[in-house]
């Protein structure tokens, strides 16, 4: 995609520049029509309707909210750390926003094709730590310092099993890269990962057992790594307000609203792209059987998109539904049970791996 | 070597989404763990007390509506049944069991709140609408009863304000046939919660003794297991003639006396206050509410004790009259004012996120504390 940039622009930086540009035309979309399927599926689940008058079913809404707190005024807190306050909600956007860059929309496109794809998407999540621990230093507010270092030590905590569990389908795939993890889980469903992966065989039956307890690790940690119920113990409303953004208003606030959403997205993108088979159809190209190729990219993207807003409902599900976890406890679901499980889990699948 | 450390001192309140009001408790934190919690009251004064001795026994009514907010009709109750009882009134049979099923209806719709919030203070939402749906339909029986639709000044001194709708007995059957069904779908989503247990069972341990010894009553006591209910132990208008449990707490989940045990008991209380109403609705005689109402309320010196059994415990009314127009001095015992001064003791060696939990389960309404 970045040489055909660089050709029809004629300039190797320009090329660069829109290649790079693509998933922010893609992210901010998606994270305005989550933040409304927020609210749609939060209000069907409780015997309400939600936001309809903004548009037709409300879809307005958000961007009418987007553009009531653009104009609204952008207040520092007196003895804040003005710097820092002002980093921060930039830093926890380009975190989320740094993930899509080697997460694959379509065989067609990546943002950039690297060969440590996951544990890149991995190592720049991270950087969204830093930033909330920045919003809930500066903002010298009790409930927000509070909200960051519960923040901190729940993402931290949670990074482990996740990698663990990332690392068990590296053995299998024998690559980072998440270009490559997606196509070599192509043609049917029963080729994707939570299935076995692609090779045929007794190990791959054996496997399906080991890749659901996979998954489910997967989704909980990652639950956990976008503050979402039941772990959104950082901004446990009945506890600490809105943790670390209690002080932040106006765009800054939309900052961390829209980032909070993309991040949703980019951990359900991890998990489709390691166990759904990342942009791959379940059943066949349409495109392949009419023999029009330019039609295969375009349905790559919708499966990615469609598996991707599947996993964020499955998440705003859960939110509805459950109640919150205790700091003590969420950490006690970490260290005492997720990590043990993702390691024999790792283990095993490095067995079968090595007896296939 | 050591560090010199100090302990955050975290005011909670009086803005705060779960203090259930304006209710400051200024907590002394060590990192998460609770040293010290001091409940700070008073932002809702409004001078109740002061203000009924200034004013005719009738005209006390609609303040006493405004004591506890989500239990109106039960403040309306203990006012009529202490003035009744210092007059010597006897009120007839329909009033009776008409104050009896408004009584065990604003008693759902309490306990439907106070539930409700209680899911929403661990983190559940959905709960929370689930129970003001259904709130909302009670509160609509009563607007058709009263017109109004949170402060009532329904049941008067001698009598009510009005009769009941000719369709309420009905509209009340339907009600309770919709509503049986709803209680066991949130016992299914928050009650029996993995979560949610986790989250309140061994936590907030009240023991009995402390319970009694603090003067606790209502669901915060039986949650501790004690069996004491006011209509059942020193029973007042006909209570006597139905037939229901006194749900108390057993530590089905941790111990005796948490924040599971005086949450539960409130889900039972409104299985208990259904098949109270049931009763009534059957036996409710024809009659006049109005006959019994004085032209002129102007009780004999002396001075009366009346108590009730409100969703939140017991209500009393100390009343001391000088054979005037006004009382000479009314007095109220409210069960949140009670139960918040346990608070302290509850919530030592928790964290943060307990104190809520705890706050929730003792389930205060800060326009009763403050008056």
């Amino acid at each position: 995609m970045l040489e055909l940039f660089t050709e029809l622009t004629g300039d190797a930086l320009l090329g660069m520049i829109i290649n790079s540009l693509i998933p922010l035309v893609f992210v901010i979309p998606l994270a305005l029509f989550f933040v409304w399927l927020e609210r749609k599926v939060s209000a069907h689940m409780q015997d309400r309707l939600g936001p309809m008058i903004t548009g037709s079913h409300g879809w307005l809404q958000t961007f009418a909210d987007v553009l009531k707190l653009l104009q609204k005024e952008d207040i520092i807190p007196a003895d804040a750390d003005r710097k820092l306050f002002t980093i921060a909600p930039i830093l926890v956007f380009a975190g989320s926003y740094a993930a899509f860059a080697a997460i694959p929309f379509s065989s067609a496109y990546i943002g950039s094709e690297i060969d440590m794809g996951i544990f890149y998407v991995v190592a720049v999540s991270g950087l969204v730590v830093a930033g909330i621990l920045m919003a809930g230093w500066s903002s010298n507010n009790k409930y927000s310092l509070l909200g960051a270092m519960r923040s901190v030590a729940q993402i931290i905590s949670y990074e482990i099993p996740t990698v663990l569990v990332i690392l068990s389908i590296v053995v299998l795939a024998g690559t980072l890269n998440l270009l490559k993890i997606s196509e070599m889980q192509t043609a049917y469903f029963w080729n994707w990962f939570i299935f076995g992966g692609p090779e045929p065989g007794l190990i791959k039956f054996l496997l399906i057992p080991f890749m659901f307890a996979g998954f489910l690790i997967l989704y909980i940690s990652s639950l956990a790594e976008v503050n979402r119920t039941p772990f959104d113990i950082p901004e446990a409303e009945s506890e600490l307000v809105a943790g670390y953004h209690t002080e932040y208003s106006g765009m800054k606030f939309a900052m961390f609203f829209l980032s909070e959403y993309a991040n949703m997205f980019v951990v359900s993108a991890i998990v489709s792209a390691v166990f759904f088979g990342g942009y791959q159809s379940p059943f066949g190209y349409l495109g392949n059987s009419l023999g029009i190729s330019w039609l295969v990219p375009i349905e790559q993207f919708f499966w990615f998109t469609a598996k991707g807003i599947f996993f964020v409902f499955v998440q705003m599900w859960l939110r509805w539904t459950l109640p919150r976890l205790r700091v003590d406890q969420l950490m006690a679901v970490c260290w005492k049970y997720l990590i043990p499980y993702s390691f024999v889990n790792l283990i095993i699948i490095a067995f079968l791996e090595l007896y296939r | 070597m050591s560090i010199k450390t100090e302990h955050m001192v975290l005011n909670m309140g009086p803005q705060h989404p779960s203090t259930h009001g304006v209710l400051r408790l200024e907590l002394e934190l060590n990192g998460e763990l609770i040293v010290n919690v001091k409940p700070h009251i008073g932002y809702l004064h409004r001078c109740f007390e002061k203000h009924a001795e200034a004013m005719t026994y009738p005209q006390i009514i609609p303040y006493t509506d405004r004591i506890d907010y989500l239990a109106s009709i039960y403040n309306n109750f203990g006012y009529a049944v202490t003035v009744e009882k210092l007059m010597g009134i006897q009120v007839p049979e329909r009033v009776e069991y008409i104050r009896v099923i408004f009584g065990e209806l604003q008693r759902i719709a309490s306990h439907l709140v106070a539930i409700g919030t209680y899911g929403l203070d661990i983190g559940a939402f959905t709960p929370f609408l689930y129970c003001f749906r259904d709130r909302e339909k009670i509160l609509s029986l009563f607007e058709m009863t009263c017109g109004a639709r949170l402060l009532y000044n329904y049941i008067w001194v001698g009598g009510l304000s009005h009769d009941i709708h000719p369709e309420f007995v009905r509209l009340t059957r339907e009600f309770l046939n919709y509503f049986r069904p709803q209680v066991e779908e949130l016992n299914q989503l928050l009650s029996y919660n993995k979560i949610f247990i986790e989250r309140t069972a061994n936590i907030g341990i009240l023991p009995a003794e402390t319970a009694i010894n603090f003067g606790m009553t209502g669901p915060n006591l039986r949650g501790s297991g004690v069996k004491f209910d006011l209509r059942r132990n020193d029973p007042y208008s006909i209570y006597d003639r139905f037939d229901f449990d006194i749900p108390v707490g057993d530590g089905r989940m941790g111990t005796v006396g948490d924040c599971w045990d005086r949450y539960f008991v409130r889900v039972l209380e409104i299985e208990q206050s259904i098949r109270i109403i049931e009763q009534a609705l059957d036996q409710i005689p024809e009659g006049d509410v109005s006959s019994a109402i004085p032209k002129r309320i102007k009780p004999p010196v002396g001075s009366v004790y009346g108590r009730v059994e409100n969703p939140r415990g017991e209500l009393g009314y100390f009343l001391i009259s000088d054979g005037g127009l006004n009382p000479f001095r009314l007095k109220v015992r409210g069960p949140s004012f009670v139960s918040l001064s346990v608070m302290g003791e509850l919530c030592k060696g928790h964290l943060i996120a307990d104190v809520i939990a705890i706050l929730g389960s003792i389930d205060i309404v800060l326009g009763e504390v403050d008056r």
